[in-house]
């Protein structure tokens, strides 16, 4: 893997070696020293187009604990949004010796046409472009949704997928690159993915998707989902006439404390009715996706969705900057000598 | 091979008379059997075995002769292009009508109708007669101007369209293209004004509410993407509306780049109506669907976008059958930077005068779905009908205009956008092999590209030299 | 793994299992008991080496809980060559409940090369605490150190040229049949 930027393309096998990483990472982040050497001398920017101050600061906590230097680029406010060229800004960044850059850009694919272009040798990891996927966060999902089961059967999370979960995500899935990314990975490690949403909120082309497509949100808590995960709804999506008025949303879609209520009773992954988990990719509107009851809900895995968060970006790092200066990496891995983990054949 | 049997003479501008006759050997129009042309004082002089016999005459009289070796290569019509963007005025970074001019003469077209979409668009008698004084002086190709039918493209008043008709350049077509007539009062109005001049109104047909925004097809691929999409019915809907509005007011509609299989449907209901409608469709929407654009590489980016494989087949059927009359390039060259940058800040378009003959071979000829004079009368006859050249577009016989091209559908080669002629790199095709290679074109007999290479231009200008000798 | 005419074998199954036993005891011996005694294997082969000494030291002294007090090591988040060798997923590092400090801590690895990964495994361990002695076992010393390390309990010195290639066969992880473990030694494949 030399570039993470999009589930869409993701294969189970990948994913599941990136949430096992991230499971020796998260055990990291629990030791009295919680920095790893790993990538000491690399170099990691962060390329944010857009402000996000919670992503950007989970990748550079990640980066940091695996000993990498980062430096992180604005790009609001400096050349870049005077109309310097996305090609210009990459190369210079590489010029300053950058390993790996994470990008959140505006505009689907960015990352994609970086990773494509002949413009960078850099690792390229998509933090967020347009409304098309933001891959960290779906796998930062998948490793709460697998521990959450895990942890409810009292067995090791390690090696295990997703399969015979059921997953409900509400709201606006039409401009949502966290629900992009969940559909494909959630549906590639198992989960049976159900959405909920205005008939305005969801894209032209979704009845293709691998996923359940509901637009009443009580029948879909019904289907008894393991969690729900509340997509945040942008206050300006109701000037584009997407539905009538917050009021509205709220009452249809949102998660009230009656819903709560009906959430709390599920049989949940513990299968005994203990609830099933809430996630939301943050930050809450308290009040209009989600009742402040069930932002506080102990059902609701939000604090620990952060903290895999710097676990799965420290995975994916690693990940992606082991072996990048390998003499042929696919022949490596062909050979049986290429079982790092002793050193008999090279010295 | 061509071979010089003497020096032409290339000094005098534009008089057909000093261009020497041209003997093709050997040439297969429209597909059919083998035989000699005569091209001689603008037009074909003879055919078959008198065409070698008064070269012959010729010869022994002291004129010189040039023969071109066509063995195996098909003779057909010149091409004409209703649409063209040869961005001179103001974008002479992008392509300017010198530059447009070679590459059309390098496809095969002896004819490329100038969008108006120019800086300033041209809504004006002064700039329609700028830019067929450009194409004149350049002499690889005709470029006949298209007249804007909103002052600035804007759609909101009728710019002067009787001026422009009335100029030297003699616009009867007029088309906002790049925009849509989208207020239909405005339509109406620019369908009956038109009358008055014989002209036509082509539309671009994209309702600009349901498109706010819109980076591709709205379908499968942009519910995947991310992408805000461009749904079929933002087109449909014009063309609906469009086809009523020509029928009521009895007017000419021509529609522009058809790209949907609804389209066509409605066109083909139009025509049975008896509605005087015509359309087009360009080469890229014959071959390439929304699925290049997973690559998120803008130079698939072009407005109306990619569609589905579905449209492809519908358009191609309708091509073959006839309910789409022609096929036009929308040949549109951008600037590097406009295309090397994020998809949704790149600009919209794609070359593809230099590459439309071996798309509509690979698309149209190499499937089996239609034949070569079909192919001849989509390129050729049916644009010259639709503009009234009376002089185009005319059928390979004695006494017609020489507007020739010779091309060898059997050569395949790999496009490769460096090597164009045209200012613009952003052809979808780079890298892809297509069938058939245009050897020559004769522009009224004179030779504009001989060995697949430009030659010279009506007004001696070749390659390396923009200015006569 | 398949003998192969480059192939030979330099200890068979039963070879292992004595040199096992015959190190159980030497770390008996050189820790006085087993008090404060705890296995770390380094994934992958290092892992069941540690579990079979952990055994052996149990029958030794039942005072050794192997539950307890065998655990694994990963040393892949502190290698120094990460840039060359290709990605891998950690396995799981597992320590004792009461951590490592103060005890002694026995690594565990199948070949001993150039010393890299126990240098790793150095690295590795400071991170989880701070024991008292950490001492060195490995089933082959084949030579060409590259650090300053050395093994304090040795299966077997095997002198190798450095375009041989060693490997403990191990039913663990080999899927071979327990009869068909053993140290093969192969000829020009560096």
């Amino acid at each position: 893997m030399k570039h993470l930027l999009s589930t869409a393309s993701l294969a189970h096998a990948d994913a599941s070696a990136i949430l096992d990483t991230a499971e020796e990472m998260s055990a990291v982040s629990t030791r009295e020293v919680k920095k790893l050497p790993t990538l000491r001398g690399r170099t990691v920017v962060t390329l944010f187009h857009e402000d996000s101050t919670r992503t950007r600061v989970s990748f550079e906590a990640a980066a940091k604990r695996l000993s990498a230097d980062v430096m992180n680029f604005s790009a609001k406010g400096s050349s870049v949004s005077k109309g310097e060229s996305l090609k210009d800004t990459v190369q210079t960044l590489e010029a300053l010796g950058a390993d790996a850059v994470v990008m959140r850009h505006a505009a689907a694919g960015a990352a994609h046409q970086l990773a494509a272009a002949d413009w960078t040798d850099c690792a390229v990891v998509n933090a967020g472009d347009g409304t098309h996927e933001h891959p960290t966060q779906a796998l930062l999902d998948a490793l709460t949704l697998r521990r959450g089961r895990a942890a409810a059967a009292g067995v090791d999370p390690r090696g295990t997928d997703l399969a015979g979960m059921r997953v409900l995500i509400v709201g606006d899935i039409l401009h949502s690159r966290v629900a992009r990314s969940n559909v494909w990975l959630l549906h590639t490690l198992g989960a049976e993915v159900h959405l909920a949403a205005p008939p305005t909120l969801l894209p032209v082309g979704v009845e293709h998707w691998p996923a359940a497509v509901h637009y009443d949100v009580d029948v879909a808590l019904a289907a008894e989902p393991d969690a729900v995960m509340m997509l945040r709804v942008q206050a300006e999506r109701m000037g584009g006439a997407f539905f009538p008025s917050a009021g509205e949303y709220t009452r249809r879609w949102g998660l009230t404390d009656e819903r709560l209520a009906v959430v709390e009773r599920l049989p949940g992954p513990a299968r005994d009715g203990s609830g099933a988990m809430i996630l939301h990719p943050g930050p809450m509107n308290r009040g209009v996706e989600i009742s402040s009851a069930a932002a506080d809900s102990p059902l609701n895995r939000v604090l620990d969705q952060v903290s895999h968060g710097v676990s799965v970006r420290m995975a994916v790092l690693h990940l992606l900057l082991s072996g990048d200066r390998g003499p042929d990496r696919a022949a490596e891995a062909a050979s049986p000598a290429a079982d790092p983990s002793t050193d008999r054949s090279r010295p | 091979m061509s071979t010089i049997s003497q020096p032409p003479h290339f000094a005098a501008p534009s008089a057909e008379e000093a261009t020497a006759p041209v003997l093709i050997r050997g040439a297969r129009p429209y597909g059919d059997e083998p035989t000699d042309l005569l091209l001689r004082a603008g037009r074909i002089a003879a055919l078959g075995a008198q065409a070698a016999a008064t070269a012959a005459e010729l010869a022994e009289d002291g004129t010189p002769v040039l023969t071109v070796e066509a063995a195996g290569q098909i003779a057909l019509p010149g091409l004409v292009d209703l649409h063209t963007h040869l961005r001179e005025p103001g974008r002479e970074d992008a392509e300017t009508v010198e530059t447009g001019s070679r590459a059309a003469a390098l496809g095969g077209f002896t004819a490329v109708h100038a969008m108006a979409n120019s800086t300033p668009a041209a809504d004006s008698a002064g700039v329609v007669e700028q830019v067929h004084r450009l194409g004149r002086e350049a002499g690889w190709t005709r470029v006949q101007p298209v007249g804007a039918v909103s002052v600035g493209l804007a759609g909101e008043r009728l710019a002067e369209l009787g001026a422009m008709a009335e100029s030297s350049a003699a616009v009867r077509m007029f088309s906002d293209d790049g925009m849509c007539v989208h207020d239909p009062v405005l339509m109406r109005r620019a369908l009956e004004y038109v009358k008055a001049v014989d002209g036509f109104v082509a539309q671009h047909a994209q309702e600009p509410r349901l498109t706010a925004g819109a980076q591709m097809h709205e379908g499968a691929v942009s519910a995947e993407l991310g992408m805000p999409g461009w749904p079929a019915v933002a087109e449909e809907s014009i063309i609906a509306r469009d086809v009523l509005l020509a029928e009521h007011v009895g007017s000419r509609l021509h529609v522009c780049h058809v790209s949907t299989r609804g389209s066509v449907e409605i066109i083909r209901w139009a025509k049975s109506r008896g509605v005087d409608v015509t359309a087009e469709v360009t080469p890229h929407h014959l071959l390439l669907t929304d699925e290049q654009v997973r690559s998120f590489d803008p130079v698939y980016k072009v407005n109306p976008p990619l569609r589905t494989a579905e449209d492809v087949e519908a358009l191609r059927a309708a091509l073959a059958d006839g309910t789409i009359d022609v096929v036009g390039t929308d040949h549109a060259p951008h600037p590097d930077q406009a295309k090397e940058c994020e998809w949704v800040d790149a600009a919209m378009g794609m070359t593809g005068l230099e590459t439309a003959l071996p798309v509509l071979i690979a698309t149209m000829i190499e499937t089996g779905a239609m034949d070569w004079r079909r192919l001849a009368e989509a390129t050729s006859a049916r644009p010259a009908q639709i503009h009234r050249h009376a002089h185009l577009g005319r059928p390979i016989a004695v006494g017609e205009t020489a507007d020739l091209v010779l091309v060898d559908p059997a050569e395949r080669r790999t496009v490769r956008p460096e090597e164009h002629a045209t200012k613009g790199r952003n052809s979808p095709y780079a890298g892809r092999e297509l069938p058939g290679r245009v050897r020559a074109t004769f522009l009224e007999g004179h030779p504009v590209v001989l060995d697949g290479a430009l030659a010279t231009s009506r007004t001696g200008r070749t390659a390396d030299r923009t200015v006569a000798p | 793994m398949a003998q192969t005419p480059e192939t030979s074998q330099v200890m068979s199954a039963s070879d292992l299992d004595r040199a096992l036993t015959r190190i159980a005891h030497e770390i008996v011996e050189s820790h006085r008991g087993v008090e404060g005694l705890v296995l770390l294997g380094i994934p992958r082969r290092g892992v069941p080496l540690a579990r079979r000494l952990g055994e052996r030291l149990a029958r030794i002294d039942p005072g050794f809980s192997p539950e307890d007090a065998v655990g694994s090591l990963d040393i892949t988040l502190h290698r120094d060559d990460l840039r060359t060798a290709a990605a891998r997923t950690p396995e799981p590092t597992r320590v004792p409940s009461t951590g490592v400090d103060g005890t002694t801590v026995v690594l565990v690895d199948d070949v001993l090369y150039s010393g890299r990964t126990v240098r790793a495994a150095l690295d590795a361990l400071s991170a989880l605490g701070r024991p008292a002695t950490v001492r060195l076992a490995v089933m082959v010393d084949r030579g060409h150190r590259e650090l300053p390390i050395r093994a304090d309990h040795v299966g077997k010195n095997l002198p190798t040229s450095r375009d041989e290639r060693v490997s403990v066969v191990l039913s663990a992880v080999d899927e071979v049949a327990a009869e068909d473990e053993g140290v093969l030694i192969e000829r020009g494949r560096a």
